[in-house]
């Protein structure tokens, strides 16, 4: 070492020596990044490239500290390092283990959670229909004029919704509108869990109000026959994106490891598998309410079979009790 | 492979390594950022608008789609909605946790260890780019920038990621120092500088440049007369820097 600081020939013999090496470590590093299917000799001579790398760096950095040589030594070391430490490739494993495993393990440890937005939401509900019911002029404040004016005239929003779209279209557009109203009951836990409380009481307070006053005009039993099929898996899914939300919230309010960010981060993995659960329901959801509910053929008991049957399924999904082994312990 | 990270005083990620020889990554600040997010917002936009405007005319021309047709919401505005929508989540995951922009502007999505990130946590960073776009602009992602310490948005803060420079010297640039400036008899800082000096060339200051050019040859051509040195032009000043990079000849070596 001493040898190299003072002698610069001898420096540039090894600069010279080594040129080459970092060229080929370079090239396999890339070529290693690239492709997918590797033997394990290509493996082990990007770990063996990966260590002369950091003999070549650690040298660098005493011989030529902020030289352009020590920067792309310091690079390459790099991208060695995030080849070699990234995570593989099994998508199709994680997805699996995440539904079997993961989802019915969270479902137990956000039982409380759960109920607790499913409580607030159906409380939110019950005021809304209380508050439109007694006073009926009040609607503007939760619904759309066209909604209203539509009501007022004896017909339902809903009605001919396929003579105007088709059902693909239809199930894409509800689909995504879901997802989008998911992600935020779950998102908006971030402000402390109050995000997902006003969240889940103003969706409690419109639902309730939508009923009471289509009710209140003789039109109730036409919302439920159409909500029938899609409703009760769509609305148990908000509620179990709400409890997300208030997991979020909780991690922040009270957290459970040593720091707050930690905390969080830990719920918003959590929550993401459960979130991504609630996407694969929704996405049924809105197939059902694409081709189903807004199809007059369906007769009413036909819609109340298939929106229970799928709430049971959705439950055993849930909880874990469609699968034959039993869960795993909490992720 | 690599254990907890060591936070440092200055914005720098600091990664252990089983080597023993710490990576440090310099986290991209909120300038990085947001050319990257520009480069990116204008790619998608005009990636959209070119996907509607296109497709509406082959629609319109080739199969007589009217705009008021489902034909027409489905080949000709959704996909124009996916691209601008999807592009961010569905090319950080494709390209290892970047974008066209962010390459460009060299930076990187990592994990807070360090690592690459995986789908999942650049699917959450995409999904609370939601609330980090509200209520406009980013606000409050900016503001979130703004207040913590190593420049994140809530998205990366809910992901455990963060954006890194990760800009890598050309490897010929670093090839030639190894053989440029041995007939002057340059050390390798020397040859560094010299190099530095001629690639920067037109893009600085004439007088600035003169300056330095003229120390560095009174420092390293030793041969030659201050006075003459003062007297040389532009060009003939950046041709004996030149002349001073140039390698041993082959018997030399």
């Amino acid at each position: 070492m001493t040898a190299l600081q003072q002698d610069d020939a001898g420096l540039r013999a090894w600069l010279g020596a080594r040129a080459a090496l970092w060229q080929q470590i370079a090239e396999r590093i890339g070529r290693l990044g690239r492709g997918r299917r590797h033997t394990v000799d290509d493996v082990n001579q990007a770990v063996q490239g990966y260590r002369a790398l950091a003999h070549d760096l650690s040298m660098a950095r005493r011989v030529l500290p902020d030289s352009r040589i020590t920067r792309y030594l310091e690079a390459s070391y790099r991208q060695a390092h995030i080849l070699l430490t990234r995570p593989a490739h099994r998508l199709l494993g994680d997805l699996v283990q995440i539904l079997r495993d993961d989802v019915p393990a969270i479902t137990r440890d956000l039982r409380g959670q759960i109920l607790a937005v499913v409580t607030l939401f159906v409380a939110s509900a019950l005021a809304g229909a209380w508050l439109i019911s007694t006073y009926p002029e009040l609607a503007s404040i939760f619904l759309p004029e066209d909604a209203i004016n539509n009501v007022e005239s004896g017909k339902l929003w809903t009605e001919h919704m396929l003579s105007v779209v088709p059902s693909a279209w239809l199930s894409i557009r509800i689909f995504t509108n879901n997802i989008v109203v998911a992600c935020f009951a779950a998102i908006f836990g971030v402000i402390f869990g109050l995000g997902t409380f006003y969240f889940m009481v103003t969706n409690g307070l419109m639902v309730g109000a939508l009923f009471a006053f289509t009710a209140h005009h003789g039109l109730g039993l036409r919302l439920f026959e159409f909500t029938a099929a899609h409703g009760p898996v769509e609305l148990t899914t908000i509620c179990l994106a709400g409890a997300v939300g208030v997991s979020l919230g909780e991690s922040l309010v009270r957290p459970a490891l040593e720091t707050r960010r930690a905390s969080f981060q830990a719920a918003v993995v959590r929550g993401a598998k459960y979130i991504l659960m609630c996407t694969l329901l929704l996405a049924v959801c809105g197939f059902i309410e694409g081709y189903v509910s807004p199809d007059p053929t369906f007769p009413l008991w036909s819609r109340l079979v298939i929106g229970w049957a799928w709430w049971l399924i959705a439950m055993t999904f849930v909880t874990g009790r469609c699968w034959r082994a039993r869960p795993a312990a909490a992720p | 492979m690599s254990s907890d990270p060591i936070e440092a005083p200055d914005p720098d990620l600091r990664i252990e390594s089983v080597t023993g020889v710490d990576v440090t990554l310099p986290i991209a600040g909120l300038g990085g950022r947001s050319y990257a997010f520009i480069i990116d917002w204008h790619i998608r936009l005009i990636g959209g608008l070119a996907w509607f405007f296109v497709a509406q005319w082959i629609a319109k021309r080739s199969f007589n789609v009217r705009t008021q047709d489902t034909a027409f919401d489905l080949w000709v505005v959704l996909p124009a909605f996916v691209i601008y929508f999807l592009y961010h989540p569905v090319l950080e995951i494709v390209m290892g946790g970047r974008t066209p922009g962010k390459r460009m502007a060299g930076v990187r999505i990592v994990m807070r260890d360090g690592s690459p990130p995986g789908v999942g946590p650049l699917l959450i960073r995409n999904v609370f780019r939601l609330l980090d776009s509200l209520p406009f602009v980013y606000v409050v992602g900016l503001i979130s920038c703004f207040a913590t310490r190593q420049q994140v948005r809530v998205g990366d803060l809910a992901a455990g990621t963060l954006l890194v420079y990760d800009e890598t010297p050309a490897r010929e640039s670093v090839t030639r120092l190894v053989t440029q400036g041995t007939a002057a008899g340059l050390t390798a800082a020397q040859t560094e500088f010299i190099d530095d000096l001629v690639a920067r060339w037109p893009a600085l200051d004439p007088v600035v440049r003169m300056n330095l050019a003229r120390q560095a040859l009174l420092q390293f051509e030793s041969a030659a007369p201050p006075v003459s040195i003062a007297t040389l032009s532009e060009a003939q000043t950046l041709e004996r820097l030149k002349a001073l990079l140039r390698p041993a000849p082959a018997s030399a070596q």
